[in-house]
């Protein structure tokens, strides 16, 4: 149990520092995910082939090719990609993300590409003929989205996000190798420098499960509550 | 972009992603039984299996596969009595964890999809089939698991495409597979997005060949 | 509408991409976890000779530093993505890596050593004490061969892109069975779980190890230098390219030159050396 202690001779003040990283990380990065859910969403469902074709090359690409590699990716080329950028409007100088954006971006690209089929999903399912009502009856588009397609859709959507949330929190335990400390890194850290694989990783296992068996619990009573009928 | 770089490493990766299929295909083999066994205990009236069944699920699938391979690997690796048993045989080879891992793994979340395929299975066929005087055991086999088979191939397709993309924490413990041989290639050429996007299109042809697949069954139980 | 526009600007680069305002600063990547040259205590600060000597370095050159953490498989490429400016990470100059990046003078000497566990058949290999295979001759040939059929057949650990994996998959002992990992901690736990059967690393990594676990790890065979082994540990720094940033490169790889020549000549380095090694590693 001295493994656990606070302070300078154990790991315990590092893994709860760490688990608070973890939670951060995973809440940044289903928003960002969020947003580009709000982007590439629309895209899906357009009537045009070439904004169709982009919208599904995202959501392929991201869930077809392990998580690690778009991170790894992300990492490697996300920063060569900004200068690049930056470049173009005459900025030469460094440019340097901190980690904290780059690992929640690299999880919240692979969250997004989960988020937007889960919306894609719930959309889809929303009966077509209250469209049509809704065109009968000259409600405007933007009205027709915030009062009719947003509220049904988050009602089928949370479940399914609830997933996601899932597979967000679980993933960020592959971000080590932008040097942010999260829980597997620190354990990694902790298993390395004691010896004590066994232990660190156990107890990683254990503090995972906290969180998800934390989140569920929030996630069961949002469900509660939004699936009370209109 | 080093464009002749991509062209040399890709005959490399190419041969590696044999072993990725190995480790997939072994992994999903095990899986299936360990998922069924797993379903099977959650649906029996017996508490203690009922929850066993749920706890083992439950632990698999809410914590990352990157720690399960870690405690297989690392952990069991520094106990002495594990390491004198005959246990040790398995796990001294790193191919052995990831899959006992990797199977583990998808068998808690095949679990899931099978106890959900059962249970929408409507109550009147096996009613029906014991009224006509079929054995439950006949049932089960010629009735419950083709319903449930076709019930959940969609899940189970976006299952073996998520191990697929699992099996890439293999190189974590040593392993040479895609991922493995890209991180290798990377050690020496110091260039990581050539290599990454290589490795990235052929694990995007393997998952868009598994989806195909599912979709071809999919239509083929389909009536 | 300028100064909104200069708020918000600021505002970003605060919160999410900070620019290089601080110049002036040098970072160094360093692994963190390669002991005694460079690993993390429990409180999760970086220790080792490397964080020590960097910090001498820096005040040498005059500037203000910070020390960056990175895996070890991807530093090359983080320095070259300009996550840092140097790395410090007890990494070997070889002309391999000189191809991509340049290199400080040596500031200390890696031996490196074969490592088992004690009872293994490989304790007692019969061969000189040190081989430089840069020299080479007869002797070094023979240890060579000796060392190619005492590895046939076992599973030799090495810690990824190092070289001691170079060396291994250079064809000079034969053709070995090699197993990589990611950091040399799992390395050393592999060799004493027993899924290694050989390790090769700085012969300090292994005592060091050995000192702290109390596992019974030997060191056997010669000590390896010259060749893949490369010309000691120096400071890695991008190769100057054109415009500012290539200048400032350029600017950099001078001052760390300078700086080691101050530091050897105070005494600094080989004080530095003696407290983490028990030696003088020192070059």
């Amino acid at each position: 149990m001295e493994l656990l202690a606070f302070g300078d001779t154990g790991w315990g003040d590092e893994l709860f520092y760490a688990t608070l990283m973890t939670i951060a990380v995973s809440i940044t990065a289903m928003l960002i995910g969020f947003l580009f859910a709000l982007i590439f969403t629309p895209l899906k469902l357009s009537k045009y082939k070439l904004l169709n074709l982009i919208g599904n090359f995202y959501t392929t690409v991201i869930r077809g090719v392990p998580e690690l590699l778009v991170i790894y990716l992300f990492f490697f080329g996300g920063s060569g990609a900004i200068m690049f950028v930056a470049s173009m409007f005459g900025y030469y100088e460094y440019i340097e993300i901190n980690a904290f954006i780059t690992g929640s971006f690299a999880i919240g690209i692979i969250s997004g590409a989960y988020s937007t089929e889960v919306f894609r999903g719930a959309i889809q399912s929303i009966d077509k003929g209250q469209f049509e009502a809704a065109k009968v009856l000259g409600i405007k588009k933007y009205i027709q989205f915030y009062k009719i397609i947003l509220p049904q859709m988050l009602r089928l959507a949370i479940p399914n996000l609830s997933n996601v949330w899932q597979i967000t929190l679980k993933d960020t335990s592959l971000i080590s190798v932008t040097g942010l400390v999260e829980i597997m890194r620190q354990s990694y850290i902790a298993a390395g420098s004691t010896r004590d694989p066994l232990f660190f990783y156990s107890f990683a296992a254990v503090l995972y499960l906290l969180l998800t068996f934390l989140s569920m619990k929030l996630i069961n009573r949002l469900e509660i509550k939004y699936s009370r009928g209109f | 972009m080093d464009l002749e770089l991509m062209i040399n490493s890709f005959p490399k990766l190419l041969n590696a992603s044999v072993i990725t299929l190995k480790l997939l295909s072994l992994s999903l083999f095990f899986g299936l039984f360990i998922g069924l066994l797993f379903a099977v205990m959650r649906m029996s009236k017996n508490f203690i299996l009922n929850k066993f069944s749920y706890g083992y699920s439950y632990l698999f699938r809410g914590t990352p596969l990157l720690v399960q391979i870690f405690i297989i690997y690392f952990g069991f690796g520094q106990i002495e009595f594990i390491r004198d048993s005959f246990l040790w045989i398995i796990l001294k080879e790193p191919y052995w964890c990831a899959i006992i891992a990797f199977a583990l793994n998808t068998g808690a979340y095949t679990s899931e999809i099978l106890r959900s395929a059962f249970q929408t299975i409507k109550k009147g066929y096996i009613e029906a089939g014991k009224s006509l005087g079929i054995s439950s055991k006949i049932i089960f086999y010629k009735i419950q698991i083709p319903i449930a088979i076709r019930q959940s191939l969609p899940a189970y397709g976006n299952e073996i495409i998520l191990m697929l993309k699992g099996t890439s924490l293999a190189s974590t413990v040593t392993l040479m597979d895609l991922t493995g041989v890209a991180k290798y290639i990377i050690s020496t050429t110091f260039k990581p997005i050539e290599v990454f996007i290589v490795a990235g299109s052929i694990y995007l042809f393997m998952t868009f060949i598994v989806h195909n697949l599912i979709k071809f069954l999919e239509r083929k139980y389909n009536y | 509408m300028n100064i909104f526009k200069k708020t918000i600007i600021s505002v970003l680069a605060s919160l999410f991409i900070m620019t290089n305002v601080y110049a002036d600063k040098i970072k160094i990547g360093t692994e963190g976890a390669y002991p005694p040259w460079n690993s993390k205590d429990a409180s999760g600060k970086l220790i080792g000779f490397e964080v020590e000597l960097a910090w001498t370095l820096c005040r040498y050159i005059g500037k203000q530093c910070e020390i960056v953490e990175q895996d070890w498989d991807g530093m090359i490429p983080a320095l070259l993505m300009r996550k840092f400016d140097a790395i410090m990470a007890g990494m070997s100059i070889t002309d391999e890596r000189l191809k991509t990046i340049n290199f400080s003078q040596g500031y200390a000497d890696e031996v490196a050593q074969l490592a088992v566990m004690k009872g293994s058949d490989l304790e007692g290999m019969d061969t000189p004490s040190g081989i430089n295979l840069s020299i080479g001759g007869s002797s070094v040939n023979k240890a060579l061969k000796t060392i190619e059929s005492a590895l046939a057949g076992k599973t030799v650990c090495v810690q990824t892109a190092t070289i001691h994996q170079n060396f291994l998959d250079s064809g000079d002992v034969g053709s070995v069975n090699v197993r990589t990992y990611k950091t040399q901690d799992e390395v050393n736990l592999d060799l004493t779980s027993g899924r290694c059967d050989v390790a090769l690393a700085a012969a300090v990594a292994f005592t060091d190890y050995a000192e702290k676990s109390g596992k019974p790890v030997v060191l056997v065979g010669p000590t390896f230098s010259g060749g893949a082994f490369g010309n000691g540990v120096g400071v890695g720094i991008r190769k100057g390219g054109s415009g500012a940033i290539g200048e400032r490169d350029a600017q950099l790889l001078k001052d760390f030159n300078m700086a080691i020549n101050k530091a050897r000549k105070n005494g600094d380095i080989s004080r530095i050396a003696t407290k983490w090694f028990g030696f003088d590693a020192s070059m």
